[in-house]
């Protein structure tokens, strides 16, 4: 097991040796977010702009405008909210071909609390217009979305963790940005889940099967051109949608989720979230569960989502 | 080298004519930026039509300079010089900021040729200036990048984010210009936030400050001459400017920063500007 960081630094130095267009920028935090690496590997096209998260993305536009594809690192806070107004004016607006790599997302950063913690990321990041919103879950998913992310032309956030979970995936399993992927086939109840909680997904899968509840694990890495097709897919076969993320309520994967199937499919769904408060110091487990982000609560809101089906 | 007296002419001319067509376009269509486009046609001229290594009928070459209205509401003075220089035809000027139109109230790199960088939210445009200026060095370019920057604009602190980045990656072909005109939108800059001495200011972080009146085409183009010398360094030029120059009525007005251009004030001014009234 390997922390996705790692992974994903990894991943930025061998996408950095196939393709010379890919520079990389951090704000002071190559260490935590293993941008280091490439620094390492590429001094000449790595570039700490300091503690300056606005001014980054400034640049890595300016970087964009003349044919690099630049990968933008920071923590997922400061890139949705210090550097709000570039994202938007400059790499969204343009549609500009920039990457955007937020580590830290969710509660991961645990004990750092809540200054440090990103729960409102994936908000910001999919209300703006061209902008490509993905969630990692594992290692294995952070390699494949750096590559999958500089195929994409145009502005994509990735949101990263700190956290070291277990892997889900193979090295060599598909991914394809805007394509959920069913990990788990079930008839009674689907549960959307991107990050972390795909886990805590999985976890609720095993616990409803001794119950005789067969759980569709969908995870839906990619918010932002969300699979309405998959959810459509998936909803009508087991008519009750449960969507979990680790992130706020509000305007995340569930409001899209929601969306989707309100226009067209409206089944009950339950979104499992951070309910509308900031995060706090702790151990990750604990803070998880402490906002009901664990296995329990996601079985828990898949009995009820199932109890509302007419 | 020195700009002979007939190219002297030959610019001044072009200031005038446009000075009447920014004044024209934004009374036709009553909205739009006049005060903060009138303090730099003579900065846009020397830019366009006596240093910048820019061809419209070539406008996305890699190895063009570059040029960043980071004041982004000087967007007039911006179209009229790219009409000028033929990256789209005059006619469009008259249909700025109208719905489907190309010419939008800020510059827009998505429908107009010849804009390298959408710009308008104030304060961005040094930081997108060092990343072109970056992009320039890792690929041998040798191009440079020009930033126009409002002096109040300076206030948004993530130009001095881009200062000290320029300065750090040693940057010497970036080229800032400060329109120095020292009215803001709400009322003169010692008024609204003091900038005190902007130079200084620059110097402190490791820029080579010039100065240069910003309405003498000579003085300007002298200034960029000398701003192509400096190694190793980033430059800018503090152009002492007049808001609205070239209008009385308009010229050190806070309230001619956005105001529309009626037809009593544009008959006056065409008057001045040796203009026409059609």
């Amino acid at each position: 097991m390997k922390a996705m960081r790692e992974a994903y630094g990894e991943a930025l130095v061998e996408l950095g040796r196939s393709n010379p267009n890919v520079v990389v920028l951090d704000a002071d935090v190559a260490s935590s977010s293993r941008s280091i690496l490439f620094k390492q590997a590429f001094p000449d096209r790595f570039f700490n702009i300091g503690i300056a998260e606005g001014n980054m993305v400034g640049i890595a536009s300016g970087l964009a405008t003349a044919g690099k594809i630049p990968f933008v690192n920071t923590f997922a806070f400061l890139l949705a909210l210090r550097a709000a107004d570039s994202v938007r004016s400059l790499v969204a607006y343009n549609h500009l071909n920039v990457k955007l790599a937020g580590a830290y997302g969710g509660f991961s950063d645990s004990y750092d609390g809540a200054s440090h913690q990103s729960v409102e990321d994936v908000s910001i990041m999919r209300t703006l217009p061209n902008m490509t919103v993905i969630v990692v879950a594992d290692e294995f998913q952070a390699k494949q979305a750096v590559f999958a992310a500089a195929a994409l032309e145009g502005p994509v956030y990735l949101r990263l963790s700190r956290a070291e979970v277990a892997p889900i995936y193979a090295e060599d399993s598909k991914f394809e940005i805007g394509k959920g992927i069913v990990l788990r086939e079930g008839a009674d109840v689907t549960i959307v889940a991107n990050g972390y909680m795909v886990t805590k997904a999985l976890e609720a899968a095993e616990i409803l099967t001794k119950e005789g509840i067969k759980a569709e694990i969908v995870d839906m890495h990619t918010v932002k051109p969300i699979d309405a097709a998959l959810l459509f897919a998936s909803g009508r076969k087991t008519g009750a949608v449960v969507s979990v993320e680790e992130h706020s309520i509000y305007g995340g994967l569930g409001s899209a989720v929601a969306e989707v199937l309100a226009g067209e499919l409206p089944l009950p769904l339950e979104i499992l979230g951070i309910k509308d408060v900031f995060g706090e110091s702790g151990a990750y487990e604990a803070i998880l569960s402490k906002h009901g982000l664990d296995k329990v609560a996601v079985a828990a809101a898949a009995r009820k989502a199932i109890s509302r089906k007419k | 080298m020195s700009m002979d007296a007939a190219k002297e002419q030959q610019l001044k001319t072009i200031a005038k004519q446009m000075r009447i067509d920014i004044v024209k376009m934004l009374h036709n269509v009553k909205t739009g930026h006049p005060g903060g486009s009138l303090s730099a046609v003579e900065i846009l001229t020397v830019l366009y039509h006596n240093q910048m290594n820019v061809n419209c009928k070539d406008a996305c070459n890699c190895a063009r300079d570059r040029f960043i209205a980071s004041k982004g509401h000087c967007a007039p003075v911006l179209y009229t010089t790219l009409a000028d220089k033929g990256y789209f035809p005059k006619a469009e000027l008259k249909n700025l900021r109208q719905l489907g139109c190309m010419l939008q109230g800020h510059p827009d790199m998505k429908r107009i040729p010849g804009v390298d960088i959408s710009t308008g939210s104030l304060g961005l445009g040094l930081s997108v200036g060092v990343g072109m200026s970056l992009a320039g060095r890792l690929d041998k370019q040798g191009f440079y990048t020009y930033v126009l920057l409002g002096d109040g604009e300076l206030q948004e602190g993530q130009n001095w984010e881009a200062v000290m980045a320029a300065a750090k990656f040693k940057l010497d072909h970036i080229i800032a210009i400060v329109d120095n005109n020292g009215v803001q939108l709400d009322g003169t800059l010692e008024d609204i936030m003091p900038m005190g001495d902007i130079g200084q200011k620059f110097a402190a972080f490791g820029w080579k400050v010039l100065t240069a009146d910003g309405h003498d085409v000579r003085s300007i183009d002298a200034a960029i001459d000398q701003a192509k010398t400096v190694c190793g360094i980033p430059v800018v030029i503090i152009a002492k400017t007049v808001k609205g120059k070239g209008v009385s009525f308009m010229e050190g007005k806070n309230t001619w920063h956005g105001k529309a251009i009626e037809d009593k004030d544009f008959a006056i001014a065409m008057a001045e500007l040796g203009g026409n009234n059609e």
